[in-house]
Protein backbone atom coordinates (compact mmCIF):
# COMPACT_ATOMS: atom_id res chain seq x y z
CA UNK A 1 0.00 0.00 0.00
CA UNK A 2 2.22 2.73 -0.80
CA UNK A 3 -1.08 4.64 -1.68
CA UNK A 4 -0.93 5.29 2.00
CA UNK A 5 2.60 7.25 1.77
CA UNK A 6 1.63 9.60 -1.60
CA UNK A 7 -1.38 10.25 0.08
CA UNK A 8 0.56 11.60 3.03
CA UNK A 9 2.92 13.16 0.70
CA UNK A 10 -0.24 14.88 -1.20
CA UNK A 11 -1.67 16.16 2.48
CA UNK A 12 1.79 17.41 3.26
CA UNK A 13 2.90 19.28 0.30
CA UNK A 14 -0.50 20.88 0.33
CA UNK A 15 -1.03 21.73 4.25
CA UNK A 16 2.84 23.20 3.65
CA UNK A 17 1.57 25.70 1.05
CA UNK A 18 -1.89 26.43 2.13
CA UNK A 19 -0.54 28.11 5.55
CA UNK A 20 -3.96 28.62 8.02
CA UNK A 21 -6.02 28.46 4.99
CA UNK A 22 -8.71 25.61 4.12
CA UNK A 23 -7.77 23.31 1.12
CA UNK A 24 -11.43 22.34 -0.85
CA UNK A 25 -10.04 20.57 -3.45
CA UNK A 26 -7.08 19.34 -4.60
CA UNK A 27 -6.34 18.39 -7.95
CA UNK A 28 -4.00 15.34 -9.19
CA UNK A 29 -2.92 13.89 -11.95
CA UNK A 30 -1.83 10.20 -11.61
CA UNK A 31 -0.97 8.23 -15.05
CA UNK A 32 -2.31 5.05 -15.93
CA UNK A 33 1.35 3.48 -15.82
CA UNK A 34 2.41 4.81 -12.72
CA UNK A 35 1.74 2.30 -10.62
CA UNK A 36 -0.58 3.84 -8.04
CA UNK A 37 -3.93 3.43 -7.93
CA UNK A 38 -6.26 6.50 -7.93
CA UNK A 39 -8.96 4.54 -5.89
CA UNK A 40 -6.55 3.80 -2.68
CA UNK A 41 -5.19 7.12 -2.98
CA UNK A 42 -9.28 8.73 -2.32
CA UNK A 43 -9.17 6.22 0.71
CA UNK A 44 -6.15 7.15 2.08
CA UNK A 45 -6.31 10.85 1.32
CA UNK A 46 -9.66 11.11 3.43
CA UNK A 47 -7.93 9.22 6.17
CA UNK A 48 -4.32 11.18 5.81
CA UNK A 49 -6.59 14.36 5.57
CA UNK A 50 -8.35 13.91 9.44
CA UNK A 51 -7.55 16.44 11.89
CA UNK A 52 -5.69 18.83 9.07
CA UNK A 53 -6.44 22.20 6.67
CA UNK A 54 -7.26 19.51 4.26
CA UNK A 55 -9.97 17.70 6.00
CA UNK A 56 -13.06 17.48 3.57
CA UNK A 57 -11.22 18.74 0.71
CA UNK A 58 -11.98 17.36 -2.23
CA UNK A 59 -9.86 15.20 -4.11
CA UNK A 60 -10.27 15.34 -8.11
CA UNK A 61 -8.00 12.91 -10.20
CA UNK A 62 -7.22 12.79 -13.71
CA UNK A 63 -6.06 9.86 -15.13
CA UNK A 64 -3.70 10.06 -17.81
CA UNK A 65 -3.52 7.12 -20.37
CA UNK A 66 0.10 5.65 -21.32
CA UNK A 67 1.47 6.16 -24.53
CA UNK A 68 5.11 5.49 -26.12
CA UNK A 69 6.70 5.75 -29.06
CA UNK A 70 8.59 2.66 -30.52
CA UNK A 71 12.65 3.07 -30.81
CA UNK A 72 12.32 1.11 -34.17
CA UNK A 73 9.58 2.52 -36.59
CA UNK A 74 9.23 5.62 -34.38
CA UNK A 75 5.44 4.87 -34.39
CA UNK A 76 3.22 6.34 -31.10
CA UNK A 77 0.97 3.22 -29.28
CA UNK A 78 -1.08 3.39 -26.74
CA UNK A 79 -0.18 1.18 -23.12
CA UNK A 80 -2.53 0.12 -20.49
CA UNK A 81 0.22 -1.41 -18.97
CA UNK A 82 4.09 -0.88 -18.82
CA UNK A 83 4.93 -4.02 -21.21
CA UNK A 84 3.37 -3.68 -24.40
CA UNK A 85 4.12 -4.01 -28.64
CA UNK A 86 3.97 -1.64 -31.00
CA UNK A 87 1.91 -2.39 -33.83
CA UNK A 88 5.17 -3.20 -35.76
CA UNK A 89 6.25 -6.06 -33.12
CA UNK A 90 8.89 -4.24 -31.43
CA UNK A 91 8.77 -4.13 -27.62
CA UNK A 92 11.33 -1.53 -27.69
CA UNK A 93 9.45 1.17 -26.61
CA UNK A 94 10.14 4.68 -24.72
CA UNK A 95 7.33 5.91 -22.54
CA UNK A 96 5.85 9.31 -22.88
CA UNK A 97 3.12 9.68 -21.07
CA UNK A 98 0.99 7.22 -18.21
CA UNK A 99 3.75 7.99 -15.56
CA UNK A 100 2.44 11.16 -13.90
CA UNK A 101 2.49 11.23 -10.10
CA UNK A 102 1.66 14.91 -9.66
CA UNK A 103 -0.36 17.73 -7.54
CA UNK A 104 -1.78 19.84 -10.36
CA UNK A 105 -3.46 22.70 -8.22
CA UNK A 106 -5.42 23.29 -5.17
CA UNK A 107 -7.97 25.37 -3.88
CA UNK A 108 -8.15 26.93 -0.67
CA UNK A 109 -11.54 28.95 1.01
CA UNK B 1 5.52 33.42 -6.92
CA UNK B 2 3.28 33.09 -9.82
CA UNK B 3 3.89 29.57 -12.16
CA UNK B 4 2.80 31.17 -15.04
CA UNK B 5 4.96 34.64 -15.37
CA UNK B 6 7.20 34.28 -12.48
CA UNK B 7 6.21 37.43 -10.63
CA UNK B 8 5.70 37.84 -7.09
CA UNK B 9 3.10 38.91 -5.52
CA UNK B 10 2.94 39.83 -1.81
CA UNK B 11 1.79 37.14 0.00
CA UNK B 12 3.64 34.16 -1.54
CA UNK B 13 0.66 32.46 -3.22
CA UNK B 14 -0.06 32.11 -6.93
CA UNK B 15 -3.27 33.27 -8.54
CA UNK B 16 -3.02 31.45 -11.43
CA UNK B 17 -5.36 30.77 -13.76
CA UNK B 18 -4.83 27.48 -15.18
CA UNK B 19 -4.90 25.97 -18.68
CA UNK B 20 -5.14 29.36 -20.08
CA UNK B 21 -1.86 29.80 -22.99
CA UNK B 22 -1.14 33.58 -22.72
CA UNK B 23 -0.38 35.45 -19.70
CA UNK B 24 -2.33 38.68 -20.12
CA UNK B 25 -2.05 39.97 -16.79
CA UNK B 26 1.06 42.52 -16.40
CA UNK B 27 2.71 43.10 -12.94
CA UNK B 28 0.06 45.68 -11.69
CA UNK B 29 -2.63 43.37 -12.83
CA UNK B 30 -4.91 44.89 -15.59
CA UNK B 31 -8.14 43.08 -13.49
CA UNK B 32 -7.89 43.71 -10.41
CA UNK B 33 -8.13 41.06 -7.25
CA UNK B 34 -10.62 43.23 -5.32
CA UNK B 35 -13.36 42.56 -7.56
CA UNK B 36 -16.22 45.03 -7.60
CA UNK B 37 -18.45 42.19 -6.26
CA UNK B 38 -18.65 41.34 -3.08
CA UNK B 39 -17.57 37.71 -1.92
CA UNK B 40 -20.06 37.28 0.85
CA UNK B 41 -23.17 38.05 -1.30
CA UNK B 42 -25.38 35.27 -2.11
CA UNK B 43 -25.06 33.45 -5.27
CA UNK B 44 -27.87 32.42 -7.87
CA UNK B 45 -26.22 28.99 -7.32
CA UNK B 46 -24.80 27.28 -4.78
CA UNK B 47 -21.11 26.95 -4.41
CA UNK B 48 -21.17 23.27 -3.38
CA UNK B 49 -22.51 22.40 -7.08
CA UNK B 50 -20.86 19.91 -9.45
CA UNK B 51 -20.31 21.93 -12.33
CA UNK B 52 -21.40 21.44 -15.85
CA UNK B 53 -17.96 22.71 -17.44
CA UNK B 54 -14.78 21.13 -16.53
CA UNK B 55 -11.95 23.44 -14.93
CA UNK B 56 -9.10 22.92 -17.64
CA UNK B 57 -11.54 25.15 -19.90
CA UNK B 58 -9.97 28.52 -21.50
CA UNK B 59 -9.64 30.82 -18.96
CA UNK B 60 -9.10 33.39 -21.27
CA UNK B 61 -11.98 35.00 -21.41
CA UNK B 62 -12.25 37.26 -18.23
CA UNK B 63 -16.05 36.14 -17.82
CA UNK B 64 -14.54 32.91 -16.62
CA UNK B 65 -12.07 34.52 -14.50
CA UNK B 66 -14.57 36.14 -13.03
CA UNK B 67 -16.01 32.80 -11.91
CA UNK B 68 -13.22 31.15 -11.01
CA UNK B 69 -12.69 33.61 -8.26
CA UNK B 70 -16.04 33.04 -6.73
CA UNK B 71 -15.22 29.73 -5.82
CA UNK B 72 -12.15 30.55 -3.52
CA UNK B 73 -8.31 31.01 -4.92
CA UNK B 74 -6.80 27.89 -7.04
CA UNK B 75 -3.14 27.43 -6.09
CA UNK B 76 -0.92 25.97 -8.89
CA UNK B 77 1.31 23.78 -7.63
CA UNK B 78 2.39 21.50 -10.56
CA UNK B 79 4.42 19.70 -8.02
CA UNK B 80 5.80 15.74 -7.79
CA UNK B 81 4.06 14.27 -5.32
CA UNK B 82 7.38 12.05 -4.44
CA UNK B 83 9.86 15.06 -5.21
CA UNK B 84 10.68 14.69 -0.97
CA UNK B 85 11.36 11.66 -1.18
CA UNK B 86 13.66 11.69 -4.41
CA UNK B 87 15.39 15.32 -2.81
CA UNK B 88 16.27 13.45 0.19
CA UNK B 89 17.26 10.23 -1.90
CA UNK B 90 19.66 12.86 -4.23
CA UNK B 91 21.40 14.01 -0.48
CA UNK B 92 21.72 10.29 0.34
CA UNK B 93 23.03 9.57 -3.00
CA UNK B 94 25.68 12.77 -2.96
CA UNK B 95 26.33 11.41 0.53
CA UNK B 96 27.31 7.93 -0.60
CA UNK B 97 29.13 9.53 -3.28
CA UNK B 98 31.38 12.11 -1.63
CA UNK B 99 31.98 9.17 1.01
CA UNK B 100 32.99 6.99 -1.52
CA UNK B 101 30.41 4.23 -0.27
CA UNK B 102 28.71 1.65 -3.04
CA UNK B 103 25.33 1.13 -1.48
CA UNK B 104 22.82 -1.28 -3.15
CA UNK B 105 19.28 -1.52 -2.90
CA UNK B 106 18.43 -5.28 -3.07
CA UNK B 107 14.36 -6.14 -3.59
CA UNK B 108 12.24 -9.31 -4.00
CA UNK B 109 9.55 -10.97 -2.81
CA UNK B 110 9.37 -12.55 0.58
CA UNK B 111 11.35 -15.33 0.70
CA UNK B 112 13.41 -15.04 -2.28
CA UNK B 113 16.26 -15.68 -0.20
CA UNK B 114 17.85 -12.17 0.12
CA UNK B 115 19.13 -12.78 3.51
CA UNK B 116 21.15 -15.70 2.62
CA UNK B 117 22.42 -14.04 -0.40
CA UNK B 118 23.89 -11.14 1.93
CA UNK B 119 25.40 -14.36 4.29
CA UNK B 120 27.30 -15.60 2.13
CA UNK B 121 27.90 -12.40 0.64
CA UNK B 122 29.44 -11.07 3.46
CA UNK B 123 31.16 -14.87 4.50
CA UNK B 124 33.00 -14.54 1.25
CA UNK B 125 33.94 -10.98 1.02
CA UNK B 126 34.58 -9.99 4.46
CA UNK B 127 38.63 -9.75 4.31
CA UNK B 128 38.19 -7.94 1.27
CA UNK B 129 35.85 -5.31 1.90
CA UNK B 130 33.58 -3.50 4.74
CA UNK B 131 30.15 -4.36 4.50
CA UNK B 132 27.29 -2.62 6.20
CA UNK B 133 23.57 -3.77 6.05
CA UNK B 134 20.41 -2.52 6.21
CA UNK B 135 17.12 -4.91 6.99
CA UNK B 136 13.90 -3.36 6.36
CA UNK B 137 10.70 -5.61 7.14
CA UNK B 138 7.65 -4.62 8.94
CA UNK B 139 8.24 -6.45 11.70
CA UNK B 140 11.05 -8.38 13.84
CA UNK B 141 14.30 -7.92 13.96
CA UNK B 142 15.05 -11.71 12.85
CA UNK B 143 16.96 -10.82 9.57
CA UNK B 144 19.01 -8.43 11.53
CA UNK B 145 20.44 -11.03 14.18
CA UNK B 146 21.35 -13.78 10.90
CA UNK B 147 23.10 -10.63 9.53
CA UNK B 148 24.61 -9.53 13.49
CA UNK B 149 25.69 -13.79 13.37
CA UNK B 150 27.84 -13.31 10.40
CA UNK B 151 29.60 -10.58 12.95
CA UNK B 152 28.65 -7.57 10.17
CA UNK B 153 27.15 -4.33 11.21
CA UNK B 154 23.38 -4.19 10.95
CA UNK B 155 20.40 -2.18 11.54
CA UNK B 156 17.41 -3.32 11.22
CA UNK B 157 14.53 -0.78 10.14
CA UNK B 158 10.97 -1.92 10.62
CA UNK B 159 8.66 -0.07 8.47
CA UNK B 160 5.36 -1.29 10.82
CA UNK B 161 2.48 -0.89 8.07
CA UNK B 162 4.91 0.42 5.48
CA UNK B 163 5.50 -1.47 2.80
CA UNK B 164 8.88 -0.31 1.44
CA UNK B 165 11.82 1.97 3.06
CA UNK B 166 11.91 5.73 2.12
CA UNK B 167 14.94 7.94 1.68
CA UNK B 168 15.15 9.19 5.05
CA UNK B 169 14.77 5.90 6.65
CA UNK B 170 17.91 5.44 5.07
CA UNK B 171 19.30 8.61 5.76
CA UNK B 172 18.76 8.13 9.40
CA UNK B 173 19.68 4.32 8.96
CA UNK B 174 23.39 5.94 8.25
CA UNK B 175 23.51 8.27 10.72
CA UNK B 176 23.65 4.93 13.11
CA UNK B 177 25.17 3.09 10.87
CA UNK B 178 28.18 5.61 10.07
CA UNK B 179 29.79 3.54 7.30
CA UNK B 180 32.99 4.64 6.60
CA UNK B 181 34.17 5.33 3.37
CA UNK B 182 35.22 2.97 0.92
CA UNK B 183 33.30 0.52 2.11
CA UNK B 184 29.97 -1.19 0.70
CA UNK B 185 26.33 -1.02 2.09
CA UNK B 186 23.84 -3.73 1.04
CA UNK B 187 20.16 -2.64 2.04
CA UNK B 188 17.72 -5.38 2.34
CA UNK B 189 14.67 -3.11 1.13
CA UNK B 190 10.52 -5.12 2.44
CA UNK B 191 9.81 -8.16 0.66
CA UNK B 192 7.53 -6.81 -1.94
CA UNK B 193 7.61 -6.18 -5.39
CA UNK B 194 5.48 -3.47 -5.86
CA UNK B 195 6.27 -0.20 -3.53
CA UNK B 196 10.14 -0.09 -3.16
CA UNK B 197 10.25 0.39 -7.29
CA UNK B 198 8.68 3.68 -7.02
CA UNK B 199 10.63 5.38 -3.68
CA UNK B 200 14.49 5.71 -4.60
CA UNK B 201 16.50 5.63 -1.57
CA UNK B 202 19.74 7.43 -3.33
CA UNK B 203 21.31 3.94 -4.31
CA UNK B 204 24.00 3.21 -6.62
CA UNK B 205 22.06 1.05 -8.46
CA UNK B 206 18.83 -1.38 -7.71
CA UNK B 207 18.98 -4.86 -7.79
CA UNK B 208 15.96 -7.73 -8.26
CA UNK B 209 16.34 -11.06 -6.70
CA UNK B 210 14.34 -13.64 -8.06
CA UNK B 211 14.15 -17.22 -7.29
CA UNK B 212 13.09 -20.79 -9.47
CA UNK B 213 10.68 -21.58 -7.15
CA UNK B 214 8.61 -18.03 -8.28
CA UNK B 215 7.34 -17.81 -11.21
CA UNK B 216 9.58 -17.25 -14.07
CA UNK B 217 6.61 -14.65 -15.60
CA UNK B 218 7.44 -12.03 -12.41
CA UNK B 219 9.60 -9.47 -14.61
CA UNK B 220 6.46 -8.84 -16.50
CA UNK B 221 3.37 -8.97 -13.42
CA UNK B 222 5.95 -6.46 -11.81
CA UNK B 223 7.11 -4.47 -14.62
CA UNK B 224 7.96 -1.21 -12.55
CA UNK B 225 10.37 -3.14 -10.31
CA UNK B 226 12.08 -5.21 -13.47
CA UNK B 227 12.39 -1.88 -15.13
CA UNK B 228 14.04 -0.04 -12.53
CA UNK B 229 16.67 -2.27 -11.76
CA UNK B 230 20.26 -2.37 -13.17
CA UNK B 231 20.97 -6.40 -12.09
CA UNK B 232 18.23 -9.40 -11.85
CA UNK B 233 19.70 -12.19 -9.67
CA UNK B 234 18.21 -15.21 -10.40
CA UNK B 235 18.70 -17.21 -6.94
CA UNK B 236 17.95 -20.88 -5.86
CA UNK B 237 18.99 -22.35 -9.29
CA UNK B 238 20.26 -25.89 -7.47
CA UNK B 239 16.40 -26.38 -7.19
CA UNK B 240 16.58 -26.56 -11.27
CA UNK B 241 16.31 -30.22 -11.43
CA UNK B 242 13.01 -29.68 -9.37
CA UNK B 243 10.55 -27.20 -10.39
CA UNK B 244 9.33 -25.92 -13.18
CA UNK B 245 11.30 -22.50 -14.24
CA UNK B 246 12.23 -21.44 -17.54
CA UNK B 247 15.40 -19.51 -16.84
CA UNK B 248 15.58 -18.23 -20.61
CA UNK B 249 12.31 -17.40 -20.26
CA UNK B 250 12.61 -15.65 -17.28
CA UNK B 251 15.36 -13.81 -18.68
CA UNK B 252 13.96 -12.83 -21.71
CA UNK B 253 10.37 -11.16 -19.97
CA UNK B 254 13.07 -9.11 -18.07
CA UNK B 255 14.54 -7.82 -21.51
CA UNK B 256 11.20 -7.26 -22.66
CA UNK B 257 10.58 -4.86 -19.49
CA UNK B 258 14.16 -3.55 -19.36
CA UNK B 259 16.10 -4.15 -22.61
CA UNK B 260 19.40 -3.24 -20.53
CA UNK B 261 19.01 -4.86 -17.38
CA UNK B 262 21.94 -7.47 -16.63
CA UNK B 263 21.21 -11.08 -15.22
CA UNK B 264 23.19 -13.55 -13.14
CA UNK B 265 22.14 -16.75 -12.06
CA UNK B 266 22.92 -18.27 -8.57
CA UNK B 267 22.32 -19.73 -5.77
CA UNK B 268 22.94 -18.66 -2.18
CA UNK B 269 22.76 -22.36 -0.86
CA UNK B 270 25.48 -24.41 -2.28
CA UNK B 271 27.80 -21.07 -4.20
CA UNK B 272 26.97 -21.55 -7.53
CA UNK B 273 27.45 -19.09 -10.23
CA UNK B 274 27.85 -17.01 -7.23
CA UNK B 275 31.48 -15.45 -8.16
CA UNK B 276 29.95 -13.86 -11.11
CA UNK B 277 27.88 -11.57 -8.32
CA UNK B 278 31.21 -11.00 -5.88
CA UNK B 279 32.65 -9.55 -9.31
CA UNK B 280 29.77 -7.87 -10.03
CA UNK B 281 30.18 -6.18 -6.51
CA UNK B 282 33.68 -5.38 -7.15
CA UNK B 283 33.07 -3.79 -10.23
CA UNK B 284 30.16 -1.27 -8.69
CA UNK B 285 32.61 -0.61 -5.88
CA UNK B 286 35.78 0.18 -8.28
CA UNK B 287 32.77 2.30 -10.14
CA UNK B 288 31.83 4.24 -7.36
CA UNK B 289 35.40 5.11 -6.55
CA UNK B 290 36.05 6.56 -9.73
CA UNK B 291 32.37 8.27 -10.15
CA UNK B 292 33.63 10.04 -6.84
CA UNK B 293 36.89 11.15 -8.05
CA UNK B 294 35.20 12.51 -11.47
CA UNK B 295 32.92 14.64 -9.09
CA UNK B 296 36.18 15.81 -6.88
CA UNK B 297 38.11 16.56 -10.28
CA UNK B 298 35.02 19.18 -11.51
Amino acid sequence: MHELSIANGIVEICAERAGDARVIRVRLEIGQLSAVMPDAVRFCFDVCARNTVLEGAALEIIETPGRAVCRDCDGEVSLVQLVGRCTCGSANLRVIAGEELKIREMEVA
Amino acid sequence: MCTTCGCSDNQDVNYTIPGADTHAHSHDHAHPHDHAHSHDHVHAHPHDHVHAHPHDHDHADPRAALHAGMHGRTIALEQEILAKNQALAERNRGWFEGREVLALNLMSSPGSGKTSLLERTIHALRDEMQIYVVEGDQATTNDAERIRATGCAVIQVNTGTGCHLEADMLARGMQQLKPPPGSLVLIENVGNLVCPALFDLGERAKVVVVSVTEGEDKPIKYPHMFRACRLMLINKIDLLPHVRFDVDRCIAYAREVNPGIEVLCVSAETGEGIEAWYQWLRHELVGQQESASADHAV
